[in-house]
């Protein structure tokens, strides 16, 4: 796809983020609107998915482990075609297959229920290496959070993917220095991940999360290695397109109210005529 | 039921469940071309030898991370493979609790966790090592089945039956060598109790390791002139409860033993049906809310009230 239609897909996904959060009075949009770029890009350029089929043998996999940045993931999903969009505000409702954090069985397209953070990137492994047992050319590709590298099954599972080579494997760190409780280098500060993750065997690739072309080029890059796991370290700006919840960590888990919402619809809506 | 001929003599054979296990880990694996097994770091204690012989290609060995071991083994089984994840149940599944909860039980992969050194069996490695909370544990996740066969022999045929069912599974297996009841003849059926030994005047509930010292208490109570029957309820869940409802109606009193913590475990499980379904009376014997120790293992089965006596003490008292 073509990068200006990538760039109002992504505009699109963020507008339909803010309508969803303020709809369902809780949420995460910090993580939802820097990831939009990321999701976009995988959804419409990368992945090999057909959604009329959701659970086709041949489709690449996508784990998201930090489920709370799920709006991002529900909003790409329908503008993708595996469900309504008209779905979408009933995102945590009662009801609703559009669970807080994912549930696998409720809505097509999701590979795999999640929201404690530190064990997507282990069940993304397992389906990496079940796939390399049969010989299989699907892709598995990961979202984590930086926050949830505090947690130690996160590394085992890093440990886990070098050493059995897992090169069908690509890991997008969601790299937006922030948490819950504020900065992730005041809570518990992370340093290099890349370097980490050099240091346990990866190939590791740094980018602008919010550059299509960056994000493009790195999938291709991380998608030509065949001898060991691929991370890309995605610097992105949290709540990426709302000036004012850009890098603000109070908004990680708060959803705007009606004016905040309208305001930041306008600011959205300007934007894209910038595009056009 | 037929019982081995040996089981009240010197000559019985004894074994560990887990030796079971590993005989029917290849035998699943040989049925099935996408089991495959994990380990953290336990791959000799927990049986694995002679499957990883026959289908290296098909074992992980995933270093000592339980958190990995059970979201790992949920990403396999998202793509298809039957995946058999092995270690202590202290660790499996103790250390691992939500890992299994959250990508195992609500993903509703067929995974099924083994935890092959549960109860005071463990002996000398004392209480860190001794899991006593297990069954309380994982019976509590929705959809979450839990075997504790009774000897190697059914812990074979359990194993068999997992590979076959598509629900999230815990395997209940003991270090310790236990006299082997049953045969290869006879038939195992996940969720099905079974009634070993028929009775009318109390019935014993018993699980895995313990179900032999029901065996013996029962045959004690029957020189006394009192007939007790003995349920072998490997399946604590899906629990058999119309197993647990006959029995409560034809013998009226309930004595039930496990190696396992007396809050949460067997005991908590048949109450909960009795209480519901047919209130009668009823004594749960297991570990007393406390935490084990090191020591052999007879021995400590007799510090801490789970043998014959006990059991055979029990029913005594129900009958009073």
């Amino acid at each position: 796809m073509e990068l200006k239609a990538l760039t109002l897909q992504a505009n699109t996904i963020r507008q339909d983020i803010i309508r969803m959060l303020t709809e369902a009075g809780s949420g995460h949009p910090g993580g939802s609107l820097g990831m939009a770029d990321i999701f976009t890009v995988l959804y419409f350029d990368f992945l090999s998915i057909n959604p009329p089929k959701p659970d086709a043998i041949d489709r690449d996999y996508l784990v998201l482990s930090n489920g709370h940045i799920c709006p991002v993931l529900y909003a790409t999903l329908a503008h993708r075609g595996f469900f309504p969009v008209k779905k979408l505000v009933t995102l945590r409702k009662l009801g609703s297959p559009l669970q807080g954090h994912p549930h696998r069985e409720a809505l097509p397209g999701l590979e795999s229920s999640s929201g404690p953070l530190g064990s997507g990137l282990s069940q993304a492994c397992g389906m990496a290496k079940g796939l390399l047992i049969d010989g299989r050319k699907n892709r598995v590709v990961c979202l984590t959070s930086d926050g949830e590298h505090q947690e130690g099954n996160t590394w085992e599972a890093v440990l886990f993917a070098a050493k059995y080579r897992l090169s069908n494997l690509i890991e997008i760190i969601d790299r937006n220095n922030i948490q819950i409780d504020g900065r992730t280098e005041e809570v518990m500060p992370l340093g290099s991940i890349r370097d980490k993750y050099h240091a346990f065997g990866w190939h590791t690739i740094e980018i602008d999360g919010n550059d299509i072309n960056d994000i493009k080029k790195a999938l291709a890059e991380a998608d030509a290695v065949a001898d060991k796991p691929s991370v890309i370290v995605a610097h992105v700006v949290p709540g990426k397109g709302v000036s004012f919840m850009e890098n603000q960590y109070q908004w990680h888990g708060k959803a705007p109210s009606k004016e905040e919402a309208a305001q930041a619809l306008l600011e959205l809506a300007k934007a894209r005529e910038g595009f056009s | 039921m037929k019982l081995n001929p040996d089981l009240f003599t010197d000559k019985v054979k004894k074994e560990a469940t887990r030796i079971g296990f590993g005989l029917g880990l290849v035998a699943a694996a040989r049925a099935d071309k996408n089991v495959v097994a994990l380990t953290a770091d336990l791959a000799a204690s927990t049986a694995l030898g002679d499957f990883i012989k026959e289908f290296p290609e098909r074992f992980i060995q995933v270093g000592v991370a339980e958190q990995n071991l059970a979201a790992v083994a949920s990403g396999l089984a998202h793509v298809g493979k039957i995946p058999f994840a092995t270690s202590f149940s202290m660790f499996n599944p103790g250390r691992n609790w939500e890992q299994i909860r959250t990508t195992i039980g609500y993903n509703n992969q067929p995974v099924k966790i083994v935890g092959t050194h549960s109860g005071l069996g463990v002996g000398e490695d004392g209480a860190t090592h001794q899991a006593l909370e297990d069954i309380a544990i994982t019976r509590v996740i929705p959809g979450m089945v839990v075997l504790s066969p009774c000897d190697a022999i059914q812990a074979k045929q359990a194993t068999i039956a997992a590979a076959k069912t598509a629900s999230p599974t815990y395997l209940r297996l003991n270090r310790q060598r236990v006299p082997t009841i049953f045969s290869e003849d006879t038939s195992f059926e996940i969720g099905k109790a079974q009634l070993v030994r028929d009775g009318k005047d109390v019935t014993i509930i018993a699980a895995g390791p313990m179900l032999y010292p029901a065996l013996v208490a029962a045959e004690e109570l029957g020189k006394e002139g009192i007939s007790a029957a003995v349920i072998n309820m490997h399946t604590i869940k899906p629990l058999d409860s119309r197993a647990i409802v006959t029995a409560a109606r034809k013998t009226g009193r309930i004595v039930t033993v496990e190696d396992h913590q007396i809050h949460g475990g067997l005991g908590s499980a048949v109450a909960e049906v009795v209480v519901q379904e047919c209130p009668v009376p009823m004594n749960i014997l297991g570990m007393p809310d406390k935490y084990g120790e090191s020591g052999h293992v007879e021995q400590l089965f007799v510090k801490f009230g789970l043998t014959e006596k006990e059991i055979a003490q029990m029913c005594r008292v129900l009958l009073r």
